[in-house]
């Protein structure tokens, strides 16, 4: 973008002083964020890192204890590392195709010629902006087994009812649920992407005389791939980040069946004052998650399509 | 050919509005049983729209527990993470896009990757340095990262903005020897104001929506914020769900009317959110 040779620069005297007073004053600008990314993420980065293999509690003197703190949880003698990771595992691997799926259908019937169409986006887009706190509230009495709405609409539909969040075995459905409640802001975006598509293609298709299948097929669903794998990673670095839900909603029960990972991490840090295991927990987090990215990165070769790069 | 396109759309709206019900009957809940007393929220089958409309439950609710304070600490907090943002955000984000300077790429670069980071990395070693300086239980680590940046990908949106922003407008006053400080002032921000505006917007969502920060860094009653109030209501009258909902109605509607207010600047910014993608 910028390209400015300093190099035919470098043996000019006040060229030189100039360039450096540039550098001066960009870095002068740029202060703010350069400071806060130190103070808030690089250092604390390095500081959990080292704590992650001492014993730390956060009133002791650190002592190392090498990987030990690692060894607990990969070991199963912490028996809620395995428990949380499967819970969150099972929770991400529900909530996000579904989401992505539901907003992606919900996107594509706006995108056609339908009356009202910004009323139906508002509505569509209002649950995501509730703060999580009454979402909770909501969905605690929407979903409570003997009074709630929910199950009162099965009732008189004279389908089975569920103890939603109150099941061990429907509680992370039930989170999934809900979860789809929110995910607005992922079919803006969706919109936003099909409304980018190049009209001229689908007239192409119509030419050969395809079907709307066809269109969907051939055309939207490749030319929307980098928004869908936008969506994706940011679905699952979220997902494996759920925690206020379940702290408010279900308190990691029952029986630890929404015991998410963040939740633990939080239980091990600020009511076991286990402060150097946390961090062992949230580096392994880390590594889980850049691990996904990395993957879905490798394999989004094969299947995003990039403008400019031709069809495959 | 007709009486297909016209199944086909009556099946589009059919599907648009069993969406739409699915996104505002827990709304519509929420409201209906915050105005109704304890034995019409109970009926069966159930009531749909109260009567008597029961406006005293928001008072009953909000005298149980200090909610006056709980709403001013929040307005404090969020006043502070919006100035905070919206001024470093913009300032260092200038730099980003329009000054030259060695280290500017690879700064960027990491700054963008730090958006990866999961926040509870940074979580504990966070808690542990405030507390070290004896600043937890207060707003301080609540609002002081705002005042560093605002957060990588608010510095990102702005970018994004001025970048779009035509460089003629700013290389003709710098040639006419404005400082960077001048061309910034009096130049980008007036042309950025929706971005700024949509950077505002979205630091109020995030900021009276927090609620973890709230839950790790304050303790005492009396610092709460309106969400962490709300999280003690619920122990208190776990039963009473007029009252509950009641309360959160009071907590969700500063949301709602600054949606609206902001509704056009909203659809904006998230779709220059995923232009990225």
């Amino acid at each position: 973008m910028s390209v400015i040779s300093t190099e035919t620069q470098r043996n000019i005297g006040p060229k030189r002083r100039k360039a450096f007073k540039n550098d001066l004053n960009g870095i002068l600008f740029a202060s703010p964020a350069i400071i806060g990314f130190l103070l808030f993420t690089l250092g604390p980065m390095i500081y959990s890192f080292y704590v992650s293999f001492t014993d730390f509690s956060g009133t002791n003197v650190p002592s190392f204890i090498g990987l030990d703190n690692y060894e607990r949880m990969f070991s199963g003698k912490d028996q809620y590392f395995y428990k949380s990771l499967g819970v969150t595992i099972y929770f991400v691997v529900l909530s996000v195709p579904t989401a992505i799926i539901y907003s992606f259908l919900i996107a594509l019937l706006l995108n056609r010629d339908v009356r009202g169409k910004a009323v139906f986006r508002t509505i569509f887009y209002l649950p995501s902006i509730v703060p999580i706190i009454a979402i909770s509230f909501i969905w605690l009495w929407l979903l409570n087994p003997d009074l709630g709405l929910a199950n009162e609409m099965l009732q008189s539909l004279g389908l089975p009812t569920s103890q939603w969040i109150f099941g061990e075995k429907s509680v992370i459905p039930s989170l999934a649920m809900m979860n789809l409640w929110t995910t607005g802001g992922t079919m803006i975006i969706f919109l936003a992407g099909l409304q980018d598509i190049p009209r001229q293609l689908y007239e192409a298709i119509e030419m050969d005389g395809g079907s709307r299948l066809a269109k969907l097929r051939h055309i939207t669903v490749p030319m929307m791939t980098p928004t869908i794998f936008f969506n994706l990673i940011m679905g699952i670095i979220n997902g494996f980040q759920i925690f206020s839900q379940a702290y408010v909603m279900t308190n990691g029960g029952p029986n630890n069946a929404s015991l998410f990972y963040v939740f633990y991490l939080y239980r091990e840090a600020f009511q076991f004052s286990r402060m150097g295991s946390a961090s062992a927990i949230a580096w392994v987090l880390f590594a889980i998650i850049m691990a996904l990215t990395i993957i879905i990165f490798k394999t989004s070769r094969k299947w995003v399509y990039y403008e400019g790069e031709g069809t495959r | 050919m007709t009486r297909r396109k016209w199944t086909e759309q009556t099946l589009v709206y059919l599907v648009l509005v069993a969406g739409s019900a699915f996104s505002l009957l827990p709304l519509v809940w929420l409201l209906r049983s915050a105005l109704m007393d304890m034995g019409q929220i109970f009926e069966m089958p159930p009531v749909w729209i109260p009567n008597p409309i029961r406006f005293s439950n928001f008072s009953e609710a909000l005298t149980t527990l200090p909610f006056g304070r709980y709403f001013v600490n929040t307005i404090i907090i969020v006043a502070l993470t919006i100035a905070g943002v919206v001024i470093t955000c913009s300032v260092s984000a200038y730099s980003f896009a329009r000054m030259k300077w060695r280290g500017r790429d690879l700064m960027f670069g990491l700054l963008l990757s730090s958006m990866m980071l999961p926040y509870a990395v940074t979580l504990i070693p966070s808690f542990v340095g405030w507390s070290k300086i004896g600043l937890t239980n207060s707003i301080v680590p609540l609002v002081a990262p705002a005042w560093f940046g605002g957060g990588a990908f608010n510095i990102f949106l702005m970018r994004q903005f001025f970048m779009s922003i035509p460089r003629d407008l700013d290389e003709a006053a710098y040639v006419d020897g404005a400082s960077h400080w001048r061309i910034f002032i009096s130049v980008i921000v007036p042309l950025t104001k929706p971005a700024l505006i949509v950077v505002g917007l979205f630091t109020f969502l995030g900021s009276w929506n927090d609620f973890l920060g709230p839950l790790v860094y304050l303790n005492s009653e009396s610092k709460y914020t309106l969400a962490l109030g709300l999280q003690q209501f619920k122990g208190m009258y776990a039963a009473e769900w007029h009252l509950m909902m009641a309360a959160a109605t009071v907590v969700l509607a500063p949301a709602i009317i600054v949606f609206f207010i902001g509704q056009k600047y909203f659809v904006e910014g998230i779709t220059l959110t995923g232009i990225k993608g």
